[in-house]
């Protein structure tokens, strides 16, 4: 089983503290983390490769800095890693980002499955995994909660609804992408790190994948942000409410019921 | 498939929208979506279309009308009883190279954040996730689509001017229905399902509906949450006897559900479901970043919590200082006995 797991290198909102004034957290100056979500998807690569053989590659677009979460997803147990970074790349919507994976994972060739984490914790969107479904005309499965089973033709995997679940077979090649529940992520072992740091990472820029120019970055991004905003700031004044459980539970119905709540 | 790279805007009008459906049911974030749709077609002078697509849906379609829909579009087919993202994606890249939307929207729910991108990169169009406003720009008449970024930290307003249809998706409970309208009716356009929609896809082997597998926090109104200071299973018990008296639903803090005390389809939080309730009461929670940045869009945020000194307690609007396990009770009871 040939597998490429995507991988997206974001800022560590756990670093971050609330500004005072506005109730908001502080994101400036965070340090960089792989996607929480993406673990999960390099653990289940990890897993299914030691099951059904194969090789986990590991894929990412970002700045060069973004080798550090490639090398931690080797230090896990990815066999191998390809960074895409190319000025070219910047500014991508999620658009220009699953068609520049998806040219990537054409260029690596005879994949079988492609995992992704369900969404990355900054932009929030979980539009990347299918749209490399789509970009490549593949079969796809999103909020995946467990691999019930899978051979060298097939997957068969459960998802998460809103109203439950269902079970669902995919041939291969396909998109899977996966949630916090699918497994228990492991921790680096020393032979791991020691490979994380000896490794070569090789870093393909737009002409190593063929992809048009037109396509990627910020001209091949359909959507534009013309403005960005901090959101209306929380309350200022936080209300307290203290004294014995029957006053404390009195005084917040009373405040539930002024504030037309209940 | 591909539709061209830009568009002739001039051939795309009225506002879609796509149903959402679960369990073979029209749900209700498909009537606020047709609310948001409403205006957004007033400001254009164009239409709002449905398109529901499902099996054994022919009934339902009147209560879209009823919420807003001037014409319909039917795709009834026993293929589409489960969610097969690769058909349904595949039928709306061609009704849309039919009819021409100029603006599509979908929920953000599970099933709309699989079929919406699948759509919008086959039709080489843009899309906004997850929206909290949706508005029309005066002087060119594109969408603006404003949604939070990195946790509800930023809010971005975006636009796709070179693209037709413009595309987003919507949180339920973010857009308001309007009050329906019984009397109100419409043309019901029927599609079909081509074999060619359904050449590569994923085969349903089984579907389990359930309130225990999965909880949709995004459909309530008020969420009770338990964190670390729920201590167990029990303190979840009575969260929801709370959340059973003021109509809401149970959530939990990553430390609940990673101590096994609730699964984790009730997590709130960067790991698991971001919530915009109008009311969220954090029980025990003392409010990390990573679970701030789930539910800190609520409206009114409410803490319980005997440590006066948390950080949920500094950025709640009402602050409750005491013991769950005896305030909680006594809030049962007094709502009760009103």
């Amino acid at each position: 089983m040939k597998i490429v797991v995507c991988i997206k290198q974001v800022p560590a909102t756990s670093e971050a503290k609330i500004d005072p004034e506005t109730k908001r957290i502080v994101r400036e100056g965070l340090k960089a983390i792989m996607n929480p979500f993406d673990i999960y998807a390099v653990e289940e690569g990890i897993q299914l490769r030691d099951k059904f053989g194969g090789e986990v590659i590991v894929l990412s677009m970002g700045p060069e800095k973004a080798l550090l979460s490639l090398r931690e997803a080797i230090s896990l147990g990815a066999d191998r890693a390809i960074l895409l970074s190319d000025k070219a790349f910047g500014g991508s919507d999620t658009w220009a980002t699953s068609y520049t994976l998806a040219k990537a994972i054409d260029k690596i060739g005879d994949v079988d499955l492609v995992i992704c984490g369900k969404q990355a914790i900054d932009g929030d969107t979980a539009q990347v995994g299918p749209g490399i479904a789509a970009h490549l005309d593949w079969v796809q499965a999103t909020y995946v909660m467990r691999v019930e089973d899978a051979d060298s033709k097939s997957i068969k995997v459960k998802r998460m609804h809103e109203d439950g679940y269902d079970i669902c077979e995919m041939d291969f090649p396909a998109v899977i992408t996966v949630l916090k529940d699918i497994n228990i992520p492991r921790v680096p072992t020393l032979k791991g790190c020691l490979a994380s740091l000896k490794i070569e990472i090789p870093v393909w820029t737009h002409a190593d994948i063929g992809a048009a120019i037109e396509k990627i970055g910020l001209d091949g991004s359909p959507t534009r942000v013309v403005k960005t905003a901090p959101p209306p700031p929380r309350n200022i004044i936080t209300q307290r409410i203290e004294g014995s459980p029957q006053d404390c539970a009195r005084q917040l119905v009373r405040e539930l019921r002024i504030r037309s709540i209940l | 498939m591909i539709i061209s790279d830009r568009t002739d805007k001039s051939k795309y009008s009225n506002v879609w929208v796509v149903a959402e459906l679960l369990s073979g049911k029209i749900q209700p974030v498909t009537h606020e979506l047709l609310g948001a749709a409403r205006s957004l077609a007033a400001m254009r002078s164009s239409q709002v279309w449905a398109v529901v697509m499902g099996s054994g849906i022919a009934e339902q379609t009147h209560s879209l009308f009823a919420f807003g829909a001037d014409k319909v579009i039917v795709v009834d087919d026993i293929r589409l009883s489960g969610f097969i993202d690769e058909i349904e994606a595949s039928i709306m890249v061609r009704l849309i190279e039919k009819y021409k939307p100029e603006i599509l929207i979908g929920a953000a729910t599970a099933r709309g954040r699989a079929l919406i991108p699948r759509i919008a990169v086959k039709t080489n169009c843009g899309l906004t996730a997850d929206c909290t406003e949706l508005g029309i720009d005066p002087e060119n008449g594109d969408l603006l689509q404003t949604r939070p970024a990195f946790g509800g930290n930023i809010m971005a307003t975006i636009r796709c001017s070179n693209h037709r249809p413009q595309m987003a998706t919507v949180r339920p409970r973010v857009m308001k229905a309007l009050e329906p309208d019984f009397s109100r009716s419409g043309e019901i356009i029927r599609e079909n399902v081509q074999d060619s929609d359904a050449l590569k896809i994923k085969r349903i082997v089984e579907i389990f509906h359930s309130d225990q597998a999965t909880v949709n926090l995004g459909d309530a109104q008020i969420i009770i949450a338990g964190g670390r200071g729920v201590k167990g299973p029990a303190g979840f018990e009575i969260l929801r006897k709370f959340a059973a008296e003021v109509g809401g639903a149970v959530g939990a803090s990553r430390a609940a559900v990673d101590a096994g005390w609730i699964p984790y389809s009730y997590q709130v939080g960067q790991t698991g479901q971001t919530v915009q309730t109008k009311v969220y009461i954090a029980c025990g929670i003392s409010g990390q970043i990573q679970h701030l940045v789930g539910m800190q869009s609520c409206e009114v945020i409410i803490a319980i919590d005997k440590n006066p000194d948390t950080p949920m307690m500094q950025i709640a609007d009402i602050a409750v200082v005491g013991d769950l396990f005896e305030v909680i009770p006594e809030i049962i009871t007094n709502l009760a006995s009103n």
